[in-house]
């Protein structure tokens, strides 16, 4: 059966744990008013679904892509698995253009956290005020004592898999579950950071390291990040969506949301949304955007009317501005010993020192680097790219694949007013206004690559590494309706809730003030868990 | 080209645990199903497939990996990354100017088409593009170099790099599930990886 065409209807949805199987689910009619509309079902909109519908709420999830059954629609392979990134048309502008598609997108329930790498790591306590206590960026509306029983609740849910003692950050409970073997890519990084005296710890990942109710453990096929066969991987699409529609929940697959209705008080009313074809209204009560960082600000601006012509939740002016995203240049070398690095998670060993540690950097701003692990197509693309090889000379590098190791950070980009997404004039298949997504480094960030790109260089080093070359690169997309503490400085409040509709919520990476230097995911989900704690809180109070 | 795992075959496991039905079946359209022509038109495809042979030699390959049908089948069906620069046109636009336009440099340079120079001329063509040294009245607004490199030469190594001859030759494991690895340190292997020949 293929998977473009809707399968959760008629009263069931995919069982994403049996080939071929199914289970109930709730639907919901157009003219029912549901409690919650959620746009999006990736890390913010499916951790939100379960926590909503847990809590009693009528919870109805949209998402534009299919509803994946892993055990057979995904094979060993990278190009087939290309389908799981959003491949709509988008324009890419400024000094550095950021490449979308495979490298920050999902289409599909669970989003991008299908084909994730799984690294499950904490902001570092000061970054949720960071002007306040580290000079730049903005703060956030919340601090991290208000948000760190939320990353207890979604390291649990997840099961995450990390070492014994984690070297950086608070104190902390262990891990669920035991840390995975670190494999010679990682060792890689472990003998140089040993050599130049800093610390290094097996990455705490969201894949299971022993089984996990339906999850077997991680069998190091190394496909992560073209999605997980065996459901080893706690997704989005595995540790929520499930959970979500025992719960009561209707997630609704192959549904493009197109805009966002206004009523006459200033409220929301529903959602048009396309589904094979055709255009159709669902009403609902509360909408929440979750559709990752690009996609979300899209909706808001293509939601324009009368009543808010600069688009919705826009009376700031900020929807789509100060866009962050991590800047991953890439150092490799080639070794003596076969590293085999397309084995196990790619990105299994990792070092925070820079995260923690703010002497001996001439610019603001933080990183986390880890071990790699790229398989062939991916490589040759970024060694053809990077270094312009191409002929025997392409072929001849290729043959090192085996003997090769690198690293690669998640190093912050400051939030500024001009990276941004903005509508273009051109449309899509669905006749919406296309994104454009415009980025510049700043002099800032382009010293913290330089400082990044100069430690993992001299690791790699130390590590006995050769032959050293670098490249560029970037991930996730983040901050584009920032949550703040007022309505001129800020999208939402720390809520997530607008501060001009009341009745219209956001819930993804688009909230983030500033990016940090590790990778978003647990972060948006416990943004999530605390915005689902909230909203039952003030529903208690009669404050929706 | 001498690859350091002249023994190995990927598609040897086609029957072990480490191939599934969902990845056999891929493999099987991308072995078998070699698109045909619907994209270009029978003079661009030529000259693709000659630029193509530049770009990833196959000499010593008696059945070459496909690489040109792959890119015509992926420009039929409207497919593309996601994103396109904004000093850049639609992917159709770009292939079909771009072609032209190696075409064109070819003419510039050496007096002739480039399916009629040798390899050694038709090289310093591309070479030629890819250090953007180029007529830029021939290109149509069409960035010379961001076109080759992040166009052309990514898009032909991604097909190649999809192959299982191309994972064979440079060790890599191939599809692995449900079997996965067992042995993940340095120097050490799985009796169903490739073997390196020292």
């Amino acid at each position: 059966m293929n998977a473009e065409t809707p399968r959760a209807e008629k009263g069931r949805a995919p069982d994403i744990f049996e080939r071929g199987g199914w289970m109930t689910m709730r639907e919901f009619g157009l003219d029912e008013e549901v409690d919650f509309a959620i746009v999006g079902s990736g890390a913010g909109g499916a951790t939100l679904a379960c926590k909503l519908a847990e809590s009693g709420f009528s919870v109805l999830v949209l998402e534009a892509g299919p509803f994946w059954r892993p055990l057979e629609d995904f094979a060993s392979d990278e190009l087939e698995q290309q389908k799981l990134y959003w491949t709509d048309e988008r324009i890419i502008g400024g000094d550095n253009p950021i490449a979308l598609g495979g490298n920050n997108s999902g289409r599909g329930v669970g989003g991008s956290t299908v084909h994730f790498s799984m690294v499950s790591l904490r902001f570092r306590p000061e970054w949720f005020q960071c002007r306040s206590l580290l000079g730049y960026g903005f703060d956030w509306p919340i601090t991290y004592e208000e948000i760190a029983p939320f990353y207890d609740e979604a390291e649990a849910a997840l099961r995450i898999s990390g070492p014994v003692n984690y070297p950086w950050g608070p104190k902390r409970k262990r891990y669920p579950y035991r840390e995975h073997e670190v494999s010679a890519s990682g060792l890689v990084l472990a003998r140089g950071a040993e050599r130049l005296g800093v610390a290094w710890a097996a990455t705490p990942l969201a894949t299971v390291s022993a089984p996990a109710g339906k999850s077997p453990p991680c069998v190091y096929r190394g496909f992560c990040n073209f999605g997980c066969s065996t459901n080893a991987k706690q997704s989005a699409l595995v540790a929520w969506i499930p959970r979500a529609i025992r719960a009561g929940a209707e997630v609704r697959d192959m549904a493009m949301v197109g805009r966002i209705e206004t009523g006459a008080h200033g409220r929301v009313t529903g959602l048009h949304v396309q589904r094979r074809g055709r255009w159709h209204f669902q009403r609902a009560k509360n909408v929440v955007v979750a559709g990752y960082a690009i996609e979300t600000p899209r909706l808001l601006l293509n939601s324009a009317c009368p009543q808010f012509p600069q688009g919705l939740a826009n009376s700031s002016g900020l929807v789509g501005t100060h866009l962050t995203t991590h800047a991953g240049p890439g150092v490799w070398a080639t070794f003596d010993e076969e590293i085999r690095w397309y084995k196990g998670p790619p990105n299994i060993a990792v070092c925070e020192h820079w995260n923690y540690t703010d002497e001996g950097k001439d610019c603001h701003g933080a990183y986390a680097f880890m071990s790699q692990g790229p398989l062939p197509r991916a490589w040759a693309q970024n060694v053809a790219t990077a270094r312009y090889l191409w002929g025997d000379a392409l072929r001849h590098e290729m043959m090192k694949y085996n003997h090769m190791a690198g690293l690669v950070p998640v190093a912050e980009t400051e939030p500024r007013l001009q990276n941004r997404v903005e509508l273009a004039d051109e449309t899509d298949q669905y006749g919406l206004r296309i994104p454009r997504v415009i980025f510049s480094y700043s002099d800032n960030d382009q010293r913290l690559q330089r400082h990044a790109v100069d430690f993992m260089w001299q690791m790699l080093e130390a590590a006995g590494g050769r032959d050293l070359w670098t490249s560029d690169d970037t991930s996730h997309i983040l901050g584009t309706c920032r949550m703040g503490s007022s309505p001129e400085s800020s999208v939402v409040n720390a809520d997530g809730r607008s501060w001009d509709i009341p009745n219209l919520w956001i819930c993804d990476g688009s909230l983030f003030p500033t990016c940090g230097g590790v990778n978003p995911s647990l972060t948006i989900q416990a943004l999530a868990l605390r915005i689902g704690a909230r909203i039952r809180e003030m529903a208690g109070r009669g404050e929706l | 080209m001498k690859t350091p795992y002249p023994h190995y075959d990927v598609l040897a496991k086609w029957a072990s645990p480490s191939f599934d039905d969902t990845t056999r079946a891929v493999l099987t359209q991308r072995l078998v199903a070699i698109p045909t022509r619907r994209f270009f038109t029978e003079a661009e495809w030529t000259l693709l497939e000659a630029i193509v042979a530049r770009v990833l030699p196959q000499a010593d390959r008696a059945e070459p990996i496909p690489i040109t049908p792959w890119i015509d089948d992926a420009l039929a069906r409207g497919r593309s990354e996601g994103f396109r620069h904004d000093n850049m046109p639609t992917m159709p636009v770009a292939w079909r100017r771009g072609l032209a336009a190696i075409d064109a440099e070819a003419r510039r340079l050496h007096g002739k088409d480039f399916i009629a120079l040798d390899d050694a001329a038709r090289d310093a063509v591309l070479t030629a593009i890819e250090h953007d040294e180029v007529d830029a009245a021939l290109w149509q607004g069409l960035p010379a170099q961001r076109f080759f490199i992040d166009i052309l030469v990514k898009t032909a190594a991604g097909v190649y790099y999809a192959h299982p001859a191309a994972w064979s030759e440079i060790g890599f494991g191939g599809p692995a599930s449900p079997r996965g690895y067992v042995r993940l340190g340095a120097d050490a292997r799985d009796a169903w990886e490739a073997k390196e020949e020292r």
